[in-house]
């Protein structure tokens, strides 16, 4: 393998932070989704990386199962987010307050 | 020539995932995470795996963005259609990024792993891709399968509109 992996696994790392900080600070429902997207692909590129650092087709066959993982979650998150704009009519994550304490 | 390849790649990705969760606008941040998707499907290829890199473009670059989009032309046409003509040269950047990411993959596919060895030390063709997964998986493809059957039930129940049966529904 040319490419170290510890490289593979801070440039996964560093999209992953970066996909934490965006669920964190947006404040747009479809931004914090995207958010989301990000940090599962960061955890894709692990995988991808490890499979070949070691040479075994398992890593590569985690992220192909990853990929119907995310999509059954984005499926019901933006069904939510649609939901959530219906009854709400906003997708401002400070307005759902329900719950506060 | 392979690690320098990384290194752009990583850097696009970078970039590009930096950028769209800066846009305020949701479908200019969509259209940058597209990029940083195809970046990361061009890490994929590099890093051995051609058949994920081509999931990873049909079915996140494809299915899932395209659905996002949906969502965000069914909710907010206004933020779609907003300062339309804000900026006469935003254009550019996007461009820029989209061009260098076409070259990299050109000189990856142009390599043509199987006969200059291997890219990145390890080349999983699609026959054993295939291979390993039903030998040794077959029952996480069913269990995947399921849980796709069992979102796009829970989709369809939280998405429909319940003003027909308000009463009973509550």
């Amino acid at each position: 393998m040319m490419v170290p992996l510890g490289h593979v696994v801070t440039l996964a790392g560093l999209l992953f932070t970066a996909g934490l900080l965006g669920v964190l600070l947006r404040r747009n429902l479809i931004m914090i989704l995207i958010g989301v997207e990000i940090m599962l692909n960061a955890a894709g590129i692990v995988l991808v990386g490890a499979s070949a650092y070691w040479r075994h087709p398992a890593g590569q066959l985690f992220a192909l199962l990853l990929m119907p993982v995310a999509a059954a979650e984005v499926t019901v998150a933006l069904a939510l987010v649609i939901y959530l704009k219906r009854s709400r009519g906003t997708l401002d994550v400070n307005r759902f307050d329900g719950m506060k304490g | 020539m392979t690690a320098l390849l990384f290194y752009i790649l990583s850097a696009l990705a970078l970039l590009t995932t930096l950028l769209c969760l800066t846009r305020p606008n949701p479908v200019h941040a969509l259209l940058y995470l597209m990029q940083a998707l195809f970046a990361v499907a061009l890490l994929y290829y590099l890093l051995g795996a051609p058949l994920l890199a081509a999931w990873q473009v049909i079915l996140y670059a494809g299915a899932i963005m395209v659905l996002f989009l949906f969502v965000i032309m069914l909710l907010e046409p206004a933020s779609a259609a907003k300062n339309a003509a804000a900026k006469r040269f935003r254009w550019i950047p996007p461009a820029m990024i989209g061009s260098l990411l076409l070259a990299c993959g050109g000189i990856l596919v142009g390599m043509d792993p199987l006969k200059s060895g291997e890219i990145a030390g390890f080349w999983l063709s699609p026959r054993g891709f295939g291979q390993a997964l039903f030998e040794h998986f077959g029952l996480a493809v069913e269990i995947v399968s399921l849980i796709l059957l069992f979102a796009a039930v829970g989709a369809f129940h939280l998405a429909r509109r319940h003003s027909a049966n308000r009463e009973d529904a509550s």
